[in-house]
């Protein structure tokens, strides 16, 4: 019992002493926090230097003779690997999750930081591993993102010796990682919310991030069994996905497996993941339009419960992504029907953004550009999701740049405004300056336009059937040379958008020196992360004692009240009991 | 907790605001430990059910042939599985012994539980090792076969996690030890029960299946529409 944190208590337990126990081997959840936070960016900011390689040689074709076609493929792989799970899940969950969780609940930390701590540094050792397989013979693989056997493992994909194997050995890494860190967050959810929070007094980031941790721990055990059994067919030599084949004119000691196999087990994971990215994003944007639209969210309890209906969904819909691999027609009806009925709650929660807007004060500040911002991405990507949902429309569709546009427009871009809004937002809170206003503007309209300037063109690519993954077009008849003329409008766009994200950098770390004190509450908002007595908290985050919670986190607006908004620490007065009452 | 009530609470109305604030106290560190028990039970149960609906599905491919049924298959005589599954059993009788120890005060009888289960699983995970060596011995390799490489992958994994609850057993004993407070042993030897209990059902879910023969396979293969 040593390791669990008593939050009714001030802890002793895990007080850190040194720089070293303050900074590296930290305990706390906020450290851990920016731990996870700074090494995803890291990481993120390689991928997205991938990305731009990627972009030049699909703008530039012959330009540039460092990047072959085994390059581009890595590229192309690494690019997505890294961003789904390595930046989206870890920043999203990690660090966000890490910092919020016990701040927004009333908790002086996590209740297992020892296991949080070891989950930030599995991580990292994930994340090396990871990086490691750019400097082994043969490179990282350039299987794709879903490293499909049996072209992963064979001769003739890049990679396919060392750079797999590091591969599954950092996935399965990660995903101790992740679940070490996500048995904390769903815990500590349970178990050490402060007196009178409720889970219905959640602010709806708490909600969307531990419906999203239950989905993680449920789903990364099938990428860890896929992953397990593709080690053991590369290094045993067993056949779970392996099936009799020749490979460069050599019959293969193989027999009977089944790829198919294999894309069910990860897209088992791989949709889950999707809502894994999505729901810590739902919930966020939610507090960010309510906090700086001056309105209560509207309809909490039904965000709330499609937020949960999201989560049980994204386990039903998982074939999809394999309309293309000859599964029977009636099994694309029941994953079609699932796909679409699945579309009822994210819409509702759509309307619901829109409709906190409605008459509210909107303040368009650079977290709000960001969370408006977001609802057009998603919502453009989430139409597109609804065509490729259709088996009949994706087949055709399938592995173009359409499929490429949808999901960077729903999964890619979307939480990364949902990150760039949750980063502008709580940074006054973690570092206790602002930032500068006029260059997070400047950075939202880069981002904003440059993501429509790459992703629309390329809808109109896919619908030419322009193949995805291809390092050269080569001379296809049903490619008019101005869908070249795209691409390196395309190319010059990204790298427009991957270049102005310098001026987030700048703006982040120069703040931190030059900013102005943020104060207490910046925004105005009624979540306990901003009622704390230090900024940003201390260890502990409450002082002698923790906060009682009197209401939900959406009391902006209240009638009668001397401000615009009563923090979730503020007791009911008699004339609110009285109308509370009155409107029950 | 009724869930279905909680998702129907209106946090903006404010005249209930007593009565749930009563609802929920500060945290308790053993039920934050049992709230995590259930959640890794839950992971292990996934990813068990998992590796057993791609052992069906993998089964239902011609090369596939069973470990039991006919004369000549390593398990069509499971008496060795028995054996090693009468250890297993005979751990968690122990440890639920041990426990039964704590509740009663009996150090004695706790120290003995604990120590026969601790002897019982490592027992119990050296039969699985000699079995793998004496199936190498009549020529089923891992890869020979898929009905193989899944005994060995599964028996491996369900090991890992037996050596994973030793790890924390013996955590949970020199903590006690070094506390010198044996009642402070109670919560954690009986979420370390729980899992051993656990462990042995999964365990007999593992044996069930890995020597099945292949009629009934094939049912439960077709049950599940492979």
């Amino acid at each position: 019992m040593q390791n669990v944190a008593i939050a009714d208590q001030i802890d002793e337990l895990h007080d850190p002493q040194t720089f070293i126990t303050k900074y590296i081997w930290s305990q706390d959840h906020k450290v851990i926090a920016i731990q996870y936070g700074l090494t995803a960016i890291f990481v993120g900011l390689i991928a997205l230097a991938l990305s731009g390689l990627m972009r030049l040689q699909l703008g530039f074709p012959d330009a540039f003779d460092f990047i072959n076609p085994s390059d581009y493929l890595q590229f192309v792989t690494m690019h997505g690997m890294i961003m789904v799970i390595y930046l989206l899940t870890a920043l999203l969950l990690g660090g966000f999750g890490n910092y919020l969780i016990p701040l927004m609940i009333g908790a002086r930390d996590m209740v297992f930081p020892f296991l949080n701590m070891l989950s930030y540094w599995f991580y990292l050792v994930s994340v090396i591993v990871l990086l490691t397989s750019f400097f082994v013979p043969g490179g990282p693989t350039g299987a794709g993102w879903t490293l499909y056997p049996p072209q992963a493992i064979l001769p003739g994909t890049p990679g396919y010796d060392w750079g797999i194997i590091l591969m599954l050995v950092s996935l399965a890494i990660f995903i101790v990682a992740f679940t070490m860190g996500g048995l904390n967050y769903v815990t500590t959810v349970l178990q050490a919310r402060t007196h009178g929070m409720t889970l219905m007094r959640m602010p709806l980031t708490i909600w969307g991030i531990f419906t999203a941790t239950v989905l993680g721990l449920l789903a990364f055990p099938a990428l860890l069994v896929s992953a397990i059994m593709m080690m053991l067919d590369k290094t045993l030599g067993t056949s779970f996905f392996m099936p009799a084949l020749v490979s460069l004119g050599e019959n293969l000691d193989y027999s009977g497996g089944s790829p198919i196999l294999f894309q069910h087990l990860f897209w088992f994971f791989g949709h889950p993941e999707v809502y894994i990215v999505a729901l810590p994003a739902f919930g966020m944007v939610s507090d960010v339009l309510a906090t700086h639209a001056r309105k209560s969210i509207f309809g909490y309890r039904m965000m709330v419960w499609a937020i949960v209906v999201i989560g049980g969904l994204s386990f039903f819909v998982w074939a999809h992504h394999m309309y293309v691999s000859g599964m029977d027609p009636a099994f694309g009806f029941f994953f079609a029907t699932t796909t679409l009925i699945i579309a009822v709650p994210t819409a509702i929660k759509v309307y619901n953004w829109v409709l906190t807007l409605w008459k509210g004060n909107i303040q368009l500040t650079v977290p709000m550009l960001f969370a408006i911002g977001f609802i057009f991405t998603f919502t453009h990507g989430g139409l597109t999701g609804l065509f490729l949902g259709n088996v009949t429309i994706d087949l055709p569709l399938s592995d173009t740049y359409f499929v490429v546009a949808h999901f960077h427009m729903v999964m890619g871009v979307s939480p990364i405004m949902v990150l760039f809004a949750a980063i502008y937002h709580w940074y006054p809170l973690l570092t206790g300056k602002m930032f500068d206003e006029r260059l997070g503007k400047i950075h939202f309209w880069f981002t904003f336009l440059g993501t429509y300037a790459i992703y629309l063109p390329m809808h109109y690519l896919g619908f030419l059937g322009v193949p995805r993954r291809y390092f050269a077009m080569g001379s296809m008849d049903f490619i008019p040379d101005s869908a070249q003329t795209l691409n390196q409008s395309i190319t010059i766009s990204a790298l427009i958008v991957g270049f102005s994200q310098l001026i987030f950098l700048y703006n982040v770390f120069v703040s931190l020196r030059n900013g102005k004190p943020a104060g207490h509450n910046p925004w105005g908002a009624t979540s306990l992360e901003w009622q704390t007595p230090d900024v940003p908290p201390r260890h502990g985050n409450w002082g002698p004692k923790l906060p009682q919670v009197y209401r939900w986190a959406y009391d902006y607006g209240v009638p009668g009240a001397k401000e615009d908004f009563i923090p979730q620490n503020h007791p009911v007065t008699d004339s609110e009991r009285t109308a509370g009452e009155h409107d029950a | 907790m009724n869930v279905l009530r909680m998702l129907r609470d209106k946090p903006w109305l404010h005249a209930a605001e007593a009565a749930t604030v009563a609802q929920y106290g500060g945290p308790d560190p053993v039920a934050a430990m049992r709230v995590m028990l259930r959640f890794i039970l839950a992971i292990v149960g996934v990813i068990f059910f998992l590796f057993i609906i791609t052992f069906l599905a993998r089964s239902q491919y011609p090369d596939f042939q069973a470990l039991a049924g006919a004369p000549w298959q390593p398990f069509t005589d499971p008496s060795r599985l028995w054996f090693n599954t009468a250890l297993l059993a005979c751990a968690s009788l122990a440890i639920q012994m041990g426990l039964g120890g704590t509740r009663h005060g009996k150090l004695n009888v706790t120290v003995a539980g604990i120590s026969a289960a601790v002897f019982f699983t490592v027992l119990f995970l050296i039969a699985q090792f000699d079995l793998w060596l004496h199936l190498q011995s009549m020529g089923f390799y891992m890869n020979g076969n898929p009905a193989n490489s899944y005994f060995y992958l599964l028996t491996a994994v369900h090991g890992l996690h037996l050596i994973g609850g030793l790890l924390v057993l013996s955590n949970v004993v020199f903590r006690v030890w070094y506390d010198n407070d044996a009642a402070s042993l109670t919560a954690p030897l009986k979420l370390c029960t729980t899992y051993w209990h656990f462990l042995l059902g999964v365990w007999l879910v593992l044996f069930a299946i890995l020597t099945a023969r292949p009629e009934t396979i094939n049912a439960l293969a077709a049950m599940c529409g492979f």
